[in-house]
């Protein structure tokens, strides 16, 4: 096995590109334990904590761009403001061990169903900056999961950022697991309120192949929403409609029995998520006013 | 592969690291400090705990090769010059917040560090700051203990 240390972004895709099959890291907390447990054997690592502007983030175009070495750590303690789904969701991650060394970048490049930040992601609509010696390009980030564990990276590829629109309106996020800390989601949820467009993004974590939006979801509640007049109302959020976004989020998932959970109750306890979402959303959505 | 870190205070230099290994592992086994311990190898359990460049992190998901030029403290670094324990070490000691003592290195890092940011922290800020640390002896109840014990201390050094 090789390590590679890459020192600048065009060495660590030089590297990628002669090693295909090298294995990034970064914070370690996914790659690592393959490696611990002889699941995985790559013909060589490349280290991307020396690539400096990776761990950093900084707004362009009324986007963040969000480098793909930001630690949980950093988004909770840098970035609550302007993204507040996607930093609720980093509390959530593993331990403050876990949290100061994880990276979004690395939870796209494992593209679990289950990981923590993708409901944040397809909530607000964010694309992956993705990269080889090629050149770059950017992904939708609802296209950029392609089954269990599998993504849309090119063998020659690596995630260099994530731009992300700053929240214009409430963000949520709800995860279920058997304890508070340390948990893999049994499934997840996470929601956006974008008050300008009269839309509600929606994110289902670990319960389909892939994290996915609740497309018929977010469009029956952002018209329902506006059918009522609420947007300009701000009045009271009807139950009746959060239930029925919470049935049409759940209908939305496709998930198993597994380990940590069946696939019924999933489907119940997103079905809930979903509702308590919407409600406490729409709640700071009215005091907002 | 060769590396070399700053291993509590010391210039370290090893030699035959496999590309694959963790941090602990070179640790444990290459540098002869056998405090950080090894219990799960995937991040769940916080006994490898140790600073990386002053952040807390499980050493068993750091590879390595990650730690060339760093600064690496464990709990072996905590003692002071005279060897005397670090009040938050004399604070597990003295609370009783060690049974079997496996999981005491990576509470003792995560609890100094936790100290290191609030003088006073209260039982649901420690409780937070020890999440990523297992312990299956005490029920954590005299490990708050220490914490507070040793809260006290650091900040009225003079006090007994």
């Amino acid at each position: 096995m090789d390590f590679l240390r890459p020192a600048s972004w065009a060495d660590a895709l030089a590297a990628k590109a002669e090693y295909p099959d090298a294995v990034p890291i970064a914070g370690g907390t996914d790659v690592m334990v393959e490696l611990n447990f002889d699941r995985r054997r790559p013909s060589a690592l490349i280290d991307l904590t020396r690539v400096r502007d990776l761990s950093e983030w900084y707004e362009q175009d009324g986007l963040v761009r969000l480098g793909a070495g930001v630690t949980y750590a950093q988004l909770i303690s840098e970035l609550a403001d302007q993204l507040p789904g996607l930093a609720m969701a980093s509390r959530t991650v593993g331990s403050p061990q876990i949290r100061n060394r994880g990276t979004v970048g690395g939870n796209l490049g494992t593209a679990s169903p289950a990981g923590d930040s993708h409901p944040a992601l397809l909530a607000t609509g964010a694309e992956v900056e993705v990269e080889s010696v090629r050149g770059p390009r950017r992904i939708p980030v609802t296209d950029f999961y392609l089954g269990v564990k599998r993504n849309a990276l090119q063998p020659d590829e690596l995630i260099r950022a994530i731009w992300i629109a700053p929240a214009t309106g409430p963000q949520q996020f709800s995860k279920i697991g058997a304890r508070n800390a340390m948990v893999i989601a049994v499934c997840s949820f996470g929601l956006a309120l974008h008050p300008g467009q009269k839309a509600v993004g929606t994110g289902i974590g670990s319960a389909a192949p892939t994290p996915r939006v609740a497309a018929v979801a977010g469009a029956f509640a952002g018209n329902a929403l506006e059918e009522a007049g609420l947007w300009e109302s701000r009045g009271e959020l009807p139950p009746s409609l959060a239930r029925e976004f919470g049935a049409q989020v759940s209908a939305a998932a496709a998930p198993i029995d597994d380990v940590r959970g069946s696939a019924a109750y999933r489907l119940h306890s997103l079905s809930v998520m979903a509702r308590r979402c919407l409600v406490w959303a729409w709640n700071d959505y009215r005091k907002a006013a | 592969m060769r590396i070399n870190t700053t291993v509590n205070g010391e210039k370290r230099q090893v030699d035959n690291v496999w590309e694959g290994e963790s941090l602990l592992y070179a640790l444990r086994e290459r540098m002869g400090l056998p405090g950080s311990k090894n219990a799960c190898e995937q991040g769940e359990c916080g006994s490898c705990t140790v600073y990386l460049d002053h952040v807390p992190v499980c050493s068993c998901l750091v590879a390595a090769g990650q730690a060339e030029g760093r600064e690496i403290v464990t709990v072996e670094g905590l003692r002071d010059d005279e060897e005397r324990l670090h009040p938050v070490q004399q604070a597990f000691v003295e609370a009783g917040a060690i049974q079997c003592g496996f999981c005491t290195p990576g509470l003792v890092v995560a609890a100094h560090d936790l100290l290191e940011r609030s003088e006073d922290p209260s039982d649901p800020e420690i409780r937070e700051a020890l999440a990523g640390n297992l312990c299956r002896c005490t029920g954590y109840e005299k490990i708050l203990d220490a914490v507070h014990l040793a809260a006290d201390r650091l900040s009225n050094p003079g006090a007994l």
